[in-house]
């Protein structure tokens, strides 16, 4: 179909997936970050220890970078949804754009107080007074994200409205926004931004001190982000565990398609991997009995529904099995890292900079992206034929202009360009700035002042 | 006042609010690299960077604010526009993110380069021209929706025509002018003598091309849609007073006195002559197809986005007065103490 001819909604599919795919990256360190320069500038004023306060404000410098980004992409994907898919947004903007909305303020809110706080370091004779102008970040920027995340679950099951003949009425803007599909999307969307940037910051860290850099400053940014990376990890399990119970209740096809489990049946079992032959025969998986009745319903005996109750041309494709255990396999690795870290911290002759632990906490940064972007795709491509799920289908909701091909490529090249400088400037400007130096100066001021 | 009307005006409050925050920023990004070219950057470059820093990311905002809230309002509008502006939307959001990602980059990043600062500075005129093209197309004209229901975007005659030209030349005027009042007040209030005479140059320069163009426009409307140039005369007591107000503005700028006021009054010409423009736009936002009143979203999603617009708006003065307060009215940060 790709190769053949011009067809818009899937270049419409691949240039919405392109940016909001890139846009992500930004988004969750925008939404995760904030939250940790909060606790290394509390920590830092209320045990009065400068280590903290240097480690807030290097995060805060190289956060205005990856912001910047963030916000341009998202702006672009702004707009974009109403030039790729304006059938869509003509329905949305009927239904769902109360959040919408709200989000613009919350991303405003956001942004006010983020240039007050960036240049605002010593300005105020109480520290107390800078750490509480980041407050209104952290709101603004995980608000973004719960407000917009609530779009997504109104997409995946849409409420709040009365349908006659395939047309939308009667519509209560907050019933709409309090989809089934809310609560567990929104809590994995912010707990798994905040457990990525842990990952990320303890991984930036972490590579400082295997390249020998021992002071005292590393070992304790490596210490807070990696029990920051804990908690969260243990939390986004839990709501993770949480999201499959509402998929087998309200999306079960969804569910079933991830599973690959076409009968509906009790003691349902789960498989891991493996090949699906033409007639849905499932070969060489590994296959956990009981498994995915427990995952959807607690209940080794529970019934689960299978694909075959749906029509064939309502069906999620079968490829998002191996999205979803690709995912799961990352999961547990980052699971692994984070509680050996806890384990060597915990035990009386642990040790947590051994080589090996550390480099395995630099992998996990990568992989902590990785999980995101597979989870996101899963969830999108689980709630296809579908772009508001039962109501309208995603062929209906895209553009029928010429060019989008054109445009994908422009927007690939934007985000090339984009994505290489910002690593870049991100690089050199940690170079040309070494902690070290910036220690060596306080240390030297300390003296003084003696 | 009906809940349409309450609409399009929040609507049309932040797209004007966009159009002062952007052409500030947009003329100074622009003034910038020109005075690079003539040896005086190291003059104003100070002045420009310490008002830009701090506010660069609030600006974006006026903007997504706007487009989000047009399609809360009026969904069709993204069905139309949606459907046509494919590609000069697209182009305006990479210059949009080209210019604030290097805005940042040049700024936060290690050094800055010749080459960011072109390109902050182009980007600031062609915007503005992109933008200001979605006003030219919701004259009429410029989309045709076919029998089957099609909606397509007649480039050629975009291209073609001497009413788009006059908008575009409009757009990019005002943008240095407000810039230039701007920092003329900015300069002035830093203590800053030798940027000041600078910026006060080039205000003075842009302020009889702005009411040129102006002029431009209004006969270009005139010829391209007459019902809406008779309801402009309708409303000429507007026009009137946007124009007393730039005559005092730039009279101000010229003795050198009361700059705070001026830029007041720049702002008070612009507003007068935007909402002049645009109540008489009304009830058309695109003309012929879309009304406010045929193409407005339900009545309860209305309620919701107006009462959502007054809570968010008892979050933002506050905060917008106390970042207005750090930077702006702030003498000793304006000063670079």
């Amino acid at each position: 179909m790709l190769l053949t001819g011009y067809d818009p909604v899937m270049f419409s599919r691949i240039l919405t997936s392109l940016t909001l795919g890139f846009h992500i990256i930004y988004a969750t360190i925008g939404v995760g970050v904030p939250l940790m320069i909060a606790l290394a500038e509390w920590i830092g004023i209320r045990r009065n220890d400068f280590h903290y306060l240097l480690l807030a404000r290097r995060w805060a410098r190289g956060f205005v970078i990856t912001v910047a980004v963030g916000v341009v992409t998202g702006t672009a994907i702004g707009l974009q949804l109403s030039l790729l898919w304006p059938s869509f947004m003509r329905v949305a903007g009927q239904s769902i754009s109360l959040p919408l909305f709200l989000e613009t303020f919350a991303f405003f809110f956001e942004a006010i107080f983020l240039g007050i706080y960036l240049y605002t370091w010593d300005r105020f004779k109480s520290r107390m007074t800078h750490f509480w102008l980041l407050i209104p970040v952290v709101i603004g920027s995980s608000a973004s994200a719960f407000f917009i995340t609530i779009v997504n679950a109104f997409m995946n099951y849409p409420v709040g409205f009365t349908l006659k003949e395939g047309e939308i009425s009667e519509v209560n803007p907050i019933a709409a926004m309090l989809s089934p599909a809310m609560p567990t999307k929104v809590a994995h969307v912010l707990s798994s931004a905040y457990l990525t940037c842990a990952f990320v910051l303890a991984a930036i860290t972490a590579w400082s001190l295997l390249k020998g850099k021992n002071h005292v400053y590393y070992k304790k940014a490596l210490k807070l982000t990696m029990v920051c990376a804990f908690v969260f990890m243990v939390s986004t399990a839990l709501i993770g565990d949480l999201s499959g119970k509402y998929l087998a209740k309200y999306q079960p096809e969804k569910l079933a398609a991830t599973e690959w489990h076409f009968e509906t049946m009790g003691k349902a079992p789960l498989v891991l991997g493996g090949v699906l032959t033409e007639d849905n025969q499932i070969r060489f998986g590994l296959e956990i009995p009981f498994g995915l009745s427990i995952l959807a319903h607690s209940n080794p005996f529970a019934e689960v529904i299978g694909l075959n109750e749906f029509p064939e041309d309502e069906r999620p494709p079968l490829w998002i099995h191996y999205l979803f255990d690709i995912k799961m396999g990352y999961v547990a690795f980052m699971v692994l890292v984070s509680m050996l870290f806890l384990v060597e911290m915990i035990r009386k002759k642990g040790n947590t900079y051994r080589r090996w632990l550390l480099r395995a906490i630099v992998v996990a940064a990568p992989v902590a992206i990785l999980t995101i972007e597979h989870g996101w795709i899963f969830s999108e491509v689980g709630r296809q034929p579908w772009i508001l799920r039962g109501i309208m289908r995603t062929s209906e909701g895209a553009t029928t202009s010429g060019h989008v091909d054109l445009m994908l490529w422009l927007f690939a090249l934007l985000y090339l360009v984009l994505g290489v400088s910002s690593v870049r400037v991100l690089v050199k400007m940690f170079r040309n700035n070494q902690a070290e130096d910036e220690l060596a100066k306080y240390d030297k001021e300390a003296r003084d002042l003696l | 006042m009906s809940y349409e009307v309450i609409g399009i005006t929040v609507l049309w409050t932040f797209l004007f609010g966009y159009l002062i925050v952007a052409s500030i920023d947009f003329g100074a990004g622009f003034f910038s690299y020109y005075s690079s070219i003539t040896g005086t950057r190291h003059l104003i470059h100070s002045i420009i960077d310490r008002y830009l820093s701090p506010v660069w990311e609030v600006t974006n905002v006026f903007l997504v604010f706007f487009f989000v809230g047009f399609i809360g309002f009026f969904p069709d509008t993204a069905y139309y526009y949606g459907t046509a502006l494919l590609i000069p939307g697209s182009i305006a959001i990479v210059l949009l993110a080209i210019r604030g990602a290097y805005y940042a980059f040049n700024h936060y990043g290690s050094r800055s380069r010749k080459i960011y600062t072109l390109m902050y500075g182009a980007s600031g005129l062609l915007i503005p021209a992109a933008l200001s093209t979605v006003l030219t197309i919701s004259e009429g004209g410029y989309i045709e929706v076919t029998a089957d229901g099609k909606v397509v975007f007649l480039v050629k005659e975009l291209f073609q025509s001497s009413y788009s030209w006059s908008v575009v030349l409009l757009a990019l005027v005002s943008v240095l002018y407000i810039s230039a009042m701007f920092l003329s007040f900015y300069a002035h209030k830093a203590g800053d003598l030798p940027a000041f005479h600078i910026v006060r140059k080039y205000a003075l320069a842009w302020s009889l091309p702005t009411i040129l163009s102006s002029l431009l426009v209004f006969f270009a409307i005139h010829g391209h849609n007459r019902e809406h140039f008779e309801k402009m005369m309708e409303r000429s007591w507007m026009f009137a007073f946007s124009f007393l107000f730039f005559m005092l503005a730039v009279y101000f700028v010229w003795k050198k006195k009361n700059l705070g006021l001026s830029f007041i009054f720049v702002m008070l010409q612009f507003a007068f002559a935007f909402y002049g423009y645009g109540s008489a736009h009304l009830p058309y936002i695109l003309y012929p197809y879309l009304t406010i009143h045929d193409n407005f979203t339900n009545e309860s999603m209305a309620i919701a986005l107006i009462v959502a617009f007054v809570l968010g708006l008892l979050l933002l003065i506050p905060s917008l007065y106390l970042l207005m307060r750090l930077f702006l009215f702030n003498t000793p940060y304006v000063k670079g103490k």
